[in-house]
């Protein structure tokens, strides 16, 4: 069997790419991963098909090396209209995600978040000493002040997304606690 | 005879059709075709199973378009017994969850919805068992998932939504993972039917066999709920409506693992994949029960143990001796029925007393004995304790296991022991927290208990209610009625239990045989 070096290309690009869509937090990112993903898995299944050019008809007097296999096709077919019905469903799920949250993230990880804060503002830190190397650190102490602001926001933000029983395994599960409420995350969201 | 093997799968699409025309009104109407359709499907699926033990595989092949081009439905012994348990225990859900409807007419979970997408799972969990060919498994496999991801995030409420997400993501990625596999697989041997397949897999390089197999593998142990790739389930069910959560997990995980079965006897036979499967197993049994052990929280325990369990039977289906996988058959049998009475008896428990943590409950075998009755029968049914099936499924694998012999069979025979011992642990728990001890404070009996409520429930824009369970003193008839009718169905594998490991051994034989299958389906 001839199988086509373009489509495994394409398949393999974007196969990668939807993978790393998928990796995001953001629903819609995720879905849009898995259109790509899909469509790469989809050309991977019409290489199984053989050599290029030659139509998937079979009509009297053709012979069976000028046709090509209709059947990976049918289940090409069959995938993406599966796949077009899962787009709706997680386009609503998205939609009635940020209604509810005013955010289509798949999950508010805490603990992330802290990470990335920290990342942040100790870049943010080395970058201020270096530009001010000359005159020491009173010379920054406003950018200090908002980052100090900033960092208290998020560990109110912590406490509050937390809510916990003081329980590992629930932490660590998510034995659902109540959800932080909404207006308020908003409103001191430091972003 | 033949006529009736699609029968399970179009009945109820049609009656899903004919749900979601009538629309949010006529209740009773929609009750009626429910109920009605499902017990006619049950009896379709009894009349498959007398006939596939007597006269071997029924084979329909759609529109008489010969393999590889056609859709091909096979009805064996497997598929049909697959197909009775499945009937009876959707047919007693069904029930509960109209029982629940009609007390409190939930907002969260709304008959006009609920009703269409349960009638299209079960018609996708029945393609799956009668599938004849790879595509047609993974067309079963979306219908069911994408009923079951409607079932889930019924309501949409967020927690529902956070859980659902996770759900939604795993099962896209396998699906993705599934379609790989039947490219390959079809590449490979220029066919997609499980009796070509059979046939034409043998001649396939080994390593691309090979590739083929674990792809599928990998495929089936996400829906089984596998150890690796089980992190999905405990996180998932647990948020969803009662008889959602029941039906689920007595259902999918276990189609998961009939796929597993049928690629295992019939396409892959030799096992060569047995010692990643039996460390799957073992893998399984132990994190499992003891993720059960650390939970508080009724349905999350009852979600680890079955993570557990399904290592039950991934061990019999590694053995691939006609003891091993008839013990794994009659194991998925058993604990299809166990494990959803036991859900549906936490959402007795749940409707009761408005939660299902351990810690907040107490006092219910004096104060509902008949409730504790109905939890206690299938939880010792489910640790093993011996005139009940559970017992019958874990001699019949560990003497399996046994015969086998080998160093890695008689470990895994001692992780049976363990996860058996610490089920048993588990359910004493739960015995003696909820059931047995003091109640640590008079829990409100009637009105109303709102979790996590807010009173803008409508939609739009406030915070939705995480868990809205209204509690009635008296628990609604027709749910205790249809955990009865559960709870008998599992003790009536012990007065059936001659007939049923019978069964059971001929199926096994004829899945190691393989000739009847290929047979039958290519008409030779």
């Amino acid at each position: 069997m001839t199988v086509s070096l373009t489509l495994l290309v394409c398949a393999v690009v974007l196969t990668s790419v939807g993978g790393i869509l998928i990796h995001t937090r953001s629903l819609t990112r995720v879905l849009v991963g898995v259109i790509v993903c899909g469509n790469g898995v989809n050309l991977f299944v019409l290489a199984t098909t053989g050599r290029a050019g030659v139509p998937p008809l079979l009509y009297p007097g053709v012979a069976h090396a000028r046709v090509t296999d209709p059947l990976p096709q049918a289940i090409v077919l069959t995938a993406v209209v599966i796949t077009l019905a899962t787009t709706a469903f997680v386009l609503a799920m998205a939609y009635r995600s940020s209604q509810l949250t005013g955010s289509d993230f798949v999950q508010d990880d805490v603990e992330d978040r802290r990470v990335v804060l920290r990342a942040e503002i100790a870049a943010e830190r080395a970058e201020l000493r270096e530009l001010h190397r000359d005159e020491g650190p009173s010379a920054w102490r406003d950018e200090r002040r908002e980052q100090r602001h900033r960092i208290r926001a998020e560990r109110a933000f912590q406490a509050r997304a937390r809510d916990a029983p003081g329980d590992l395994w629930d932490d660590i599960l998510g034995a659902d606690p109540r959800p932080p409420a909404t207006p308020e995350r908003q409103e001191n969201d430091p972003r | 005879m033949n006529a009736l093997v699609p029968l399970p799968v179009v009945l109820p699409l049609t009656a899903c059709g004919l749900s979601l025309f009538i629309g949010p009104r006529l209740r009773l109407l929609h009750r009626i075709i429910g109920i009605g359709v499902l017990a006619a499907v049950l009896a379709v699926d009894v009349v498959l199973l007398v006939e596939a033990d007597r006269t071997g595989p029924l084979v329909v092949h759609l529109g008489d378009f010969a393999p590889p081009v056609g859709v091909t439905l096979v009805a064996d012994r497997l598929a049909a017994l697959m197909l009775t348990v499945s009937g009876a225990v959707t047919l007693i859900v069904l029930v509960y969850a109209l029982g629940q409807d009609m007390a409190d007419r939930e907002e969260s979970a709304p008959i006009a919805v609920f009703h269409p997408a349960y009638l299209v799972l079960v018609s996708g969990v029945s393609l799956t068992f009668l599938a004849g060919d790879l595509v047609n498994l993974y067309v079963g496999f979306e219908i069911m998932l994408m009923a079951s991801f409607v079932l889930l995030t019924v309501g949409g409420t967020e927690p529902r939504l956070r859980a659902g997400s996770t759900y939604v993501v795993v099962s896209l990625v396998s699906s993705l993972v599934f379609l790989v596999g039947i490219a390959v697989a079809y590449a490979a041997a220029g066919t997609a039917n499980f009796a070509q397949l059979a046939v034409r897999l043998q001649d396939v390089p080994l390593g691309v066999r090979t590739l083929i197999e674990a792809l599928l593998l990998t495929v089936f142990g996400v829906k089984a709920a596998a150890f690796p790739v089980a992190a999905w389930l405990p996180d998932s069910y647990p948020t969803a409506p009662a008889p959602v959560t029941a039906v689920f997990a007595g259902l999918l995980t276990k189609v998961g693992v009939y796929s597993i079965l049928r690629a295992e006897t019939l396409l892959f036979p030799g096992n060569r994949l047995s010692v990643l499967l039996m460390a799957v197993a073992f893998a399984s049994l132990l994190i499992g029960i003891l993720g059960a052990v650390a939970q508080t929280d009724l349905k999350r325990l009852l979600s680890f143990t079955l993570v557990s369990h399904i290592g039950f039977m991934l061990y019999g289906i590694a053995l691939g001796s006609r003891g091993g996988i008839g013990g794994a058959i009659v194991y998925t049998a058993h604990h299809i029925t166990v494990q959803t009475t036991l859900f549906l008896a936490a959402g007795l428990l749940e409707k009761r007393y408005g939660t299902t943590e351990l810690t907040r409950l107490g006092g219910v075998a004096r104060a509902a004995p008949l409730l504790a009755a109905l939890w206690f029968v299938p939880a010792m049914n489910l640790a093993g304790i011996p005139p009940l099936s559970g017992f019958l499924g874990k001699l019949g694998l560990m003497r399996a296991g046994a015969a086998d012999g080998g160093s890695d069979a008689y470990v895994l025979l001692g992780a049976c022991a363990v996860a058996s011992l610490l089920t048993l642990y588990v359910v004493a728990k739960v015995w003696n927290l909820a059931f047995w001890r003091a109640a640590p404070s008079a829990p409100s009996l009637e009105g109303s208990v709102l979790e996590d409520s807010d009173d803008s429930a409508d939609g739009g824009s406030g915070t939705v209610t995480a868990v809205c369970v209204r509690t009635t003193a008296r628990v609604p008839r027709v749910m205790t009625g249809a955990t009865v009718g559960a709870v008998l169905l599992g003790l009536s594998y012990t007065v059936l239990a001659t007939p049923l490991t019978g069964l059971a051994d001929r199926s096994a034989a004829e899945l190691l045989d393989r000739t009847p299958y290929v047979e039958a389906v290519l008409g030779q």
